[in-house]
């Protein structure tokens, strides 16, 4: 009997009428977890009931705890019919399971319909009582935390990152099986709610077992995805990093020691050669696909999948460049390097990391962007249970990510993601990631085993371009690139342009701001079926990536930038057509060369005098002069060499390349493909290639006042001021049935995207100077003809005058002092913000009658200090459980005692109950709902972090009948994606928290039928709940902190 | 190619204050991005008009969305739908609730029913104050007038809680209930050239002089401030003494007249006039337990006391004069027992005269 769980109903609030005899309503509730149900009193003819039930007791097991949500249906009795139901309440109790996270979930819950949304509020207080038996075999993981941030958790330290962790679990979809021919849709929804809220309990219990058996104590980067394959079935998947991760004092630095810990699998001898055949494409600048198989079927029988993957791993080109004396000696080095590194990561089956940004140090190289796709076709989960199928496609995928970072010279992926897209039977499975090297220093120490005795190989790069460096053997290169040496430290080589899906390292040398780049593309495709169709997409996609990844190229070189930093291409497939959406942050990276211009070449040579060409060329120029205005970019190097005309540049750079090269005499080869600069000129063959330029201009610069990236830090901005708002916004187009050609598509769908961004900027003009940060983009084909794409961004606002003052200090930004910028900064700036805080804070009280902010936070302490000792007390029962098992008998003894002491004053835990309906009844009178900060980045500027209070995944379905009366499409998802929010925020603030960081709306599927005033939409959404405090307010706010610290502290000593 | 669907969620409400009035005043989305337009709106942020016309829309979606918490300006406070920082709801509330005084003008003193709301075209005509506008502010009307009405305690101090309104607008709707609820007339065209303000300013020195609420010793009543204090009305006949007794009457018009020799340049047309205008003023009092004429209470100063005066050129200053004299030589009077309800009648006609002697 591992745990027992104990939820109490307290009072509703603003219920619907639903009798309309009385206007009033019968309100009682059923509280349910597993199979145990339990009921309140009916509370009669009151719109505001209230309830104060007795405390309902569960007693289950840690696994079902981990896998079942609380679930709680708030009803109408009626005497003479069927009960009506007024909505329900999904709590997951999981944040209860690990210790340092929150002890008590207690405050407001919307209650929400599948059909009419959110119906009025409860207050609904829920605690878990864990029992330990660490000895038994276990089934379940409670205690390991789980994280959506990328990176370590603020508060953290990792003491060891253990690698790649990922489950995957399949069942039916309830929406398909026969019975909903027969049931209303509200219960056909709630079914499907249900039965995902359970898979991902299971998920995240199996992936927490994996953890533990690699022996790490938590998950960071946690992803979770949802496939609604239809008819073949519903698989949730996750993906995350295992790590093992202490809690830092307050007050101490973060320490950023990490130790990579080698698996005990046996180790690949296989270095940097690929291990499948690659053939190389065709396809200009470096473009290097690898077909493998492009039809295999998966398995024996009928069931046939396409198999089709590309890498495209020469986007991404890296240098650890062994030229000169330097590069003599650290040839063998690098290799002894490799040889160690490799031992301890490639022993595991996939050295994959779900982090997008690290410690210093811990990146040593980049090797660049690696992707694999592959269609597939669906076909019915025979066995829910072996789900095996899914669980090879993705193997599959994950080896060739490994090869092709393995082609790249590195040994491990970073920033690594995978998705799909669906539809129909069609099911194109992606993954990509950064091929990276990570420092051999924190895996010696990580693993003793490995008996390292090589202490002469100290890293020779400096942190600000070190991992710009390549990793791979220059002579062995694996796709044609344009090497020179690296501009900061000249000693090692790096190549052209860099592409990676990571996060700019906090130390990296940029200069001026970055800024977010987008290639998109659609391609017609002809109504198929099955087979036809998944080779019919198979074929079309390594041209989709290619062309995708040429818009990129062209677009940095017009922005004059030579990086690329997050970048995620998505490929989403509809009946008729395949979209492409490549989203990146540009930047301008000193170590690497300063890019070449873009050069318009006619068919001929002879049609470089062409006036028409030639005012292309001089629109493009002036729009690269405008960006590097606009972004500030102005290394120094870049200015001896004359800024004036970008266009001589390339050729005159090329030059200096080539001599540079011509001294170490291996580079012949690579000479040639300097020669032709093919990255550069684009070349005006036909009609399409002028448009193609044409939507190359398209693109507008921000106004003045705003940058946009799409990473977690902007390049070149970090003194970030307290505002922050974040918001979801989703588009759908239909087109009209002319016939499109690939063109017009293009035109319309990057006019879509264009236009979003135009929407925002306006929206936001309030907030300028201010940049608009994580702009994540996610494009869908619901049905032929519609193009929906869903953004999710935060808007922060920043300190001007200080940004410049800096920039134009110190136009490079060098490694180290940006560091300390980052931290100077920051705490200048919140010492406005806090104090505006508290203005506000005290505005407010003073006008609406009960103080808005105080009294939730006084509650929180209040509320943490009583949860303290309920620990304590937990812990004496617990003691008395060990040593004597009738459990029940002590726990009571102890609750009776805990009642009598209740009389006293407020240090015991059991008034909780009568603190929490004082603070219910003060909220409920006044006002006070706590403000939830929610934003998709892993920090809140000047606010730091002091408790993660455990994951938030839910998932909501919303449907309609009456789709004109609730406004039309846009009136039912603008409602739908309110309450979201609201129950993402109340969910938070009943855990005692007041801000959601790591934010994702991973899933918004959105189906209509105007005809029959229908529409039902899905919402997925995650993050992590925290709590935490101003910076200047720390000190004097160290009450807050310090309860929260002792809660924690209490709850360690008990287990 | 066609917009199918479009929408902006912020996690903070994001809500236009230009817009929301554009809402409030009733202009249609297209209407409202004709007036942005011109505002020069554009100029920010390189709009175009598509983007515009997207805000408009996600904007006029949330306040519909909203108008239902508005109805109720308390649930504002404490839903959980929308995040809206508490400067920005009171703002939200106060606009939704102000109102134009062309409108409030037109309805003021009417019975709050169904039979009134169907003639808001007429009036919506007439002021210029578009439909969907006059709409709002009539069911504003409505709502509050119903809310109060099943409350005790101070009618100001109900109205400004519950709906969580400023001082001074509390006090104005104070002013409509209490209109509506005794149904002053206020329509007839003599009465045209007063302002809401004239007499929003009267109702406030009726609410707190002449009501049950306003005695002090019933806290807590029902409809405390609406209606009038049933006693004080019937206490008022016996001012009629100052007429009928004819001594009285002739005393009283000598104290005044000495005290107002010399000081005026209307002294001869106040001395003819006193007997005229001292009957009117003590027969609007001696009347008022007849509902209907409470109704005609300020048709009635209007026609028996302003009207005289203006035609004989009295200014302001002389009003005021003649008023103050008027009222404390009644206490001169050795045989008139009835001070405290002369000066409880007289305090508020006074003030209402004042405010309502005017162009």
């Amino acid at each position: 009997m591992p745990g027992k769980l104990k939820a109490k109903i307290v009072a509703g609030r603003h219920l619907p009428v639903m009798d309309r005899a009385s206007d009033l309503t019968d309100a009682f509730v059923e509280v349910k977890f597993g199979n145990t149900t339990f009921k309140t009193d009916v509370c009669p003819k009151s719109l505001n009931p209230q309830w104060n039930s007795e405390w309902f007791k569960f007693e289950v097991d840690d696994e079902d705890l981990q896998d079942e949500p609380l679930q709680i249906t708030v009803l109408d009795h009626d005497t003479y019919s069927a009960n009506d139901a007024i909505g329900k309440v999904y709590i997951d109790i999981d944040p209860l399971l690990y210790s340092e996270a929150a002890s008590v979930i207690s405050g407001w819950f919307p209650i929400y319909d599948t059909i009419h949304g959110i119906r009025g509020e409860i207050n609904v207080i829920v605690k878990v009582e864990l029992f330990n038996d660490l000895n038994r075999f276990r089934q379940s993981s409670c205690g390991v935390k789980f994280f959506c941030t990328t990176c370590i958790p603020q508060c953290y330290r990792a003491t060891l990152v253990h690698g790649f962790v990922e489950e995957l679990v399949v069942n039916e979809d309830p929406e398909y099986q026969w019975i909903d021919r027969i049931r209303t849709p509200r219960a056909s929804n709630e079914a499907r709610q249900r039965l995902i809220s359970l898979m991902s309990g299971e998920l995240q219990r199996k992936i927490g077992l994996k953890v533990l058996e690699m022996g790490g104590n938590a998950v960071v980067g946690y992803l979770q995805c949802f496939d609604l394959e239809g008819e073949s079935g519903l698989v949730v998947r996750a993906i995350g990093t295992a790590c093992t991760l202490d809690k830092l004092s307050s007050g101490s630095a973060p320490n950023t020691n990490t130790h990579m810990h080698p698996n005990t699998a046996p180790a690949s001898n296989a270095c940097n050669s690929p291990s499948k055949d690659g053939k190389e494409s065709p396809l200009a600048h470096g473009c290097r696909s690898t077909h493998n198989s492009p039809v295999h079927s998966v398995c024996s029988s009928q069931r046939l999948s396409q198999n089709f993957s590309v890498s495209v791993p020469t986007l991404i080109f890296t240098g650890m460049g062994s030229g000169g004396s330097a590069g003599k000696e650290a040839g063998p080095l690098r290799t002894l390097l490799r040889q160690q590194t490799q031992t301890a990561l490639e022993q595991r089956e996939f050295p994959f990391f779900t982090l997008t940004s690290f410690p210093p140090g811990f990146l040593l190289h980049v090797g660049g962007v690696v992707s694999a796709r592959s269609v597939k076709l669906l076909d019915r989960i025979h066995n829910p249970d072996e789900p095996e199928t899914r669980d090879a496609w993705w193997e599959e995928i994950r080896q060739e990510i490994k090869s092709h970072a393995r082609a790249l010279g590195c040994h491990a992926v970073v920033g690594y993601s995978e998705s799909t897209s669906i539809c129909e039977e069609v099911c194109i499975l992606s993954a990509s990631g950064t091929a990276a090297i990570l420092n051999p220093r924190y895996m010696r120490e990580g693993c003793l085993d490995i008996g390292c005795t090589d202490h002469r190989f100290e890293d020779p790069s400096p942190p600000s371009c070190g991992f710009c460096h390549i990793p791979y053997d220059e002579l062995n290169m694996p796709f044609p690139a344009q090497l020179t040496y690296c501009y900061h430290c000249r000693r090692q080589k790096v190549p052209d342009v860099l592409f990676t899906t990571i996060d700019l390292p906090s130390e990296a040398a940029v200069a001026g701001k970055g800024c977010l780049i987008q290639a998109r593309l659609c391609r017609l495709k002809k109504k198929a079926q099955g087979e036809t169709n998944a080779t019919a997409i198979s074929n079309l996609l390594p041209f989709m990536e290619y062309e995708l990844h040429t818009q990129l190229m062209n677009k940095l070189k017009l922005r004059s930038m030579n990086a690329l930093f997050g970048l995620h291409i998505q490929i989403s497939v509809g009946e008729n057509m395949l979209l492409g959406l490549a989203s990146a942050t540009g930047v301008y990276l000193t170590a690497l060369p300063a890019p070449g211009g873009i050069q318009i070449a006619g068919k001929t040579p002879g049609d470089l005098s062409n006036e028409h060409i030639s005012s292309i060329q001089k629109r493009i120029n002036d729009t690269i002069a405008v960006n590097k205005e606009l972004y500030q970019i102005n290394p120094p190097e870049l200015a001896e060499e004359g800024v004036g005309s970008p266009i001589p540049e390339p050729r005159h750079r090329s030059r200096l390349f080539r001599s540079h090269s011509e001294s170490s005499d291996e580079l012949s080869e690579l000479d040639l493909s300097h020669g032709k600069k093919d990255a550069f000129v684009l070349e005006i063959d036909d009609t399409d290639a002028v448009e193609d330029i044409h939507s190359l201009l398209i693109d507008a610069p921000p106004p003045t006042g705003f940058y946009s990236c799409n990473t977690e830090n902007m390049p070149g901005i970090s003194n970030w001021t307290s505002g922050v708002q974040m918001f979801t916004s989703v588009r759908v187009l239909r087109l009209s049935n002319a016939n499109l050609t690939n063109q017009g598509l293009n035109k319309i769908f990057t006019d879509l995207c264009e236009n979003l961004l135009k929407s925002f900027y306006f929206k936001l003009r309030s907030m300028i100077p201010c940049c608009l940060c994580h702009l994540n983009f996610t494009v869908a084909v619901p049905e032929e003809e519609l193009i929906q794409v869903t953004v999710t961004a935060v808007a922060m606002t920043y300190d001007k005058e200080q940004t410049q003052e800096k920039t134009a200090e110190k136009p490079v930004n060098k490694g180290s002092l940006e560091a300390e910028e980052q931290l100077q900064f920051p705490l200048e700036l919140c010492a406005d913000s806090s104090s505006s805080n508290i203005q506000t804070a005290s505005k407010i009280s003073g006008v609406a009658e009960s103080t808005n902010i105080s009294p939730r936070a006084a509650s929180v302490d209040y509320g943490s200090f009583a949860d303290r000792c309920s620990t304590w007390l937990e812990l004496l029962r617990l003691k008395a459980h060990t040593i004597r098992r009738g459990s029940v008998k002590t726990s009571r003894r102890t609750q009776s005692l805990a009642h009598s002491v209740s009389s006293l004053e407020r240090c015991s835990p059991l008034q909780e109950g009568r603190s929490r309906s004082l603070r219910s009844s003060r909220s409920f009178g006044g006002s006070s709902v706590t403000v939830v900060k929610m934003t998709p980045l892993s920090f809140l500027p000047g606010i730091r972090i002091i408790k993660y209070l455990g994951i938030i995944n839910m998932f909501f379905i919303r449907e309609t009948t009456s789709l004109r009366e609730e406004g039309g499409v846009s009136g039912f998802l603008h409602s739908f994606i309110a309450e979201v929010f609201a129950m993402v925020r109340a969910h938070v603030a009943a855990l005692g928290g007041n801000a959601v960081v790591s934010y994702s709306m991973k899933e918004c599927v959105f189906m209509e039928n105007p005809n029959k005033n229908q529409a039902q939409c899905l919402i997925n959404v995650s993050g992590d709940a925290v709590i935490c405090i101003s910076e200047t307010d720390q000190e004097s706010s160290a009450s807050t902190a310090n309860t929260g610290q002792t809660g924690g502290g209490g709850t360690d000593g008990a287990t | 190619m066609s917009v199918e669907l479009d929408v902006f969620v912020g996690n903070t409400t994001i809500m236009d204050e230009e817009v929301y009035q554009l809402w409030l005043d009733g202009y249609t989305v297209n209407d409202a991005v004709k007036v942005r337009m011109e505002g020069g709106v554009m100029d920010e942020c390189e709009a175009s008009k598509d983007v515009l016309l997207s805000d408009t829309m996600d904007q006029y979606r949330t306040f519909q969305m909203c108008e239902r918490l508005l109805h109720s300006p308390a649930k504002l406070a404490n839903q959980l739908l929308f995040q809206i920082p508490p400067h920005r709801q009171i703002m939200l509330i106060e606009r939704y609730y102000a109102f134009d005084d062309t409108f409030v003008r037109e309805v003021l003193g009417k019975k709050l029913s169904k039979g009134t709301k169907k003639d808001l075209d007429d009036i919506s005509a007439k002021t210029g104050v578009t439909l969907k506008s006059c709409r709002r502010q009539f069911d504003n009307f409505k709502r509050v007038f119903k809310v109060v009405e099943e409350l005790k305690g101070p009618l100001v101090e109900n109205i400004r809680q519950h709906f969580l309104l400023s001082d001074k607008l509390a006090r104005d709707y104070a002013a409509i209930v209490f209109f509506a609820n005794n149904r002053f007339e206020t329509g007839k065209r003599k009465l045209q050239y007063l302002s809401f303000q004239d007499f929003a300013f009267c109702a406030g020195q009726l609410i707190s002089n002449w009501t049950v609420g306003a005695v002090g010793e019933y806290n807590m009543v029902e409809d405390m401030d609406v209606d009038l204090d049933k006693e004080f009305l019937q206490e008022l006949k016996e001012l009629k003494i100052l007429i009928t007794d004819k001594d009285l009457l002739d005393q009283h018009k000598s104290l005044v007249c000495t005290a107002l020799r010399g000081k005026t340049k209307v002294f001869p047309e106040m001395e003819t006039s006193f007997k005229n205008l001292s009957r009117g003023l003590i027969n609007i009092a001696a009347k008022l337990t007849n509902t209907k004429d409470v109704r005609d209470f300020f048709i009635d100063l209007v026609e028996k006391f302003i009207e005289p005066c203006r035609s004989d050129r009295w200014t302001a200053a002389d009003m005021k004069l003649y008023l103050t004299h008027y009222t404390n030589s009644a206490h001169i009077l050795d045989t008139f027992k009835h001070q405290v309800v002369w000066d409880r009648y007289m305090g508020v006609v006074k003030s209402c005269i004042f405010k309502m002697y005017h162009d």
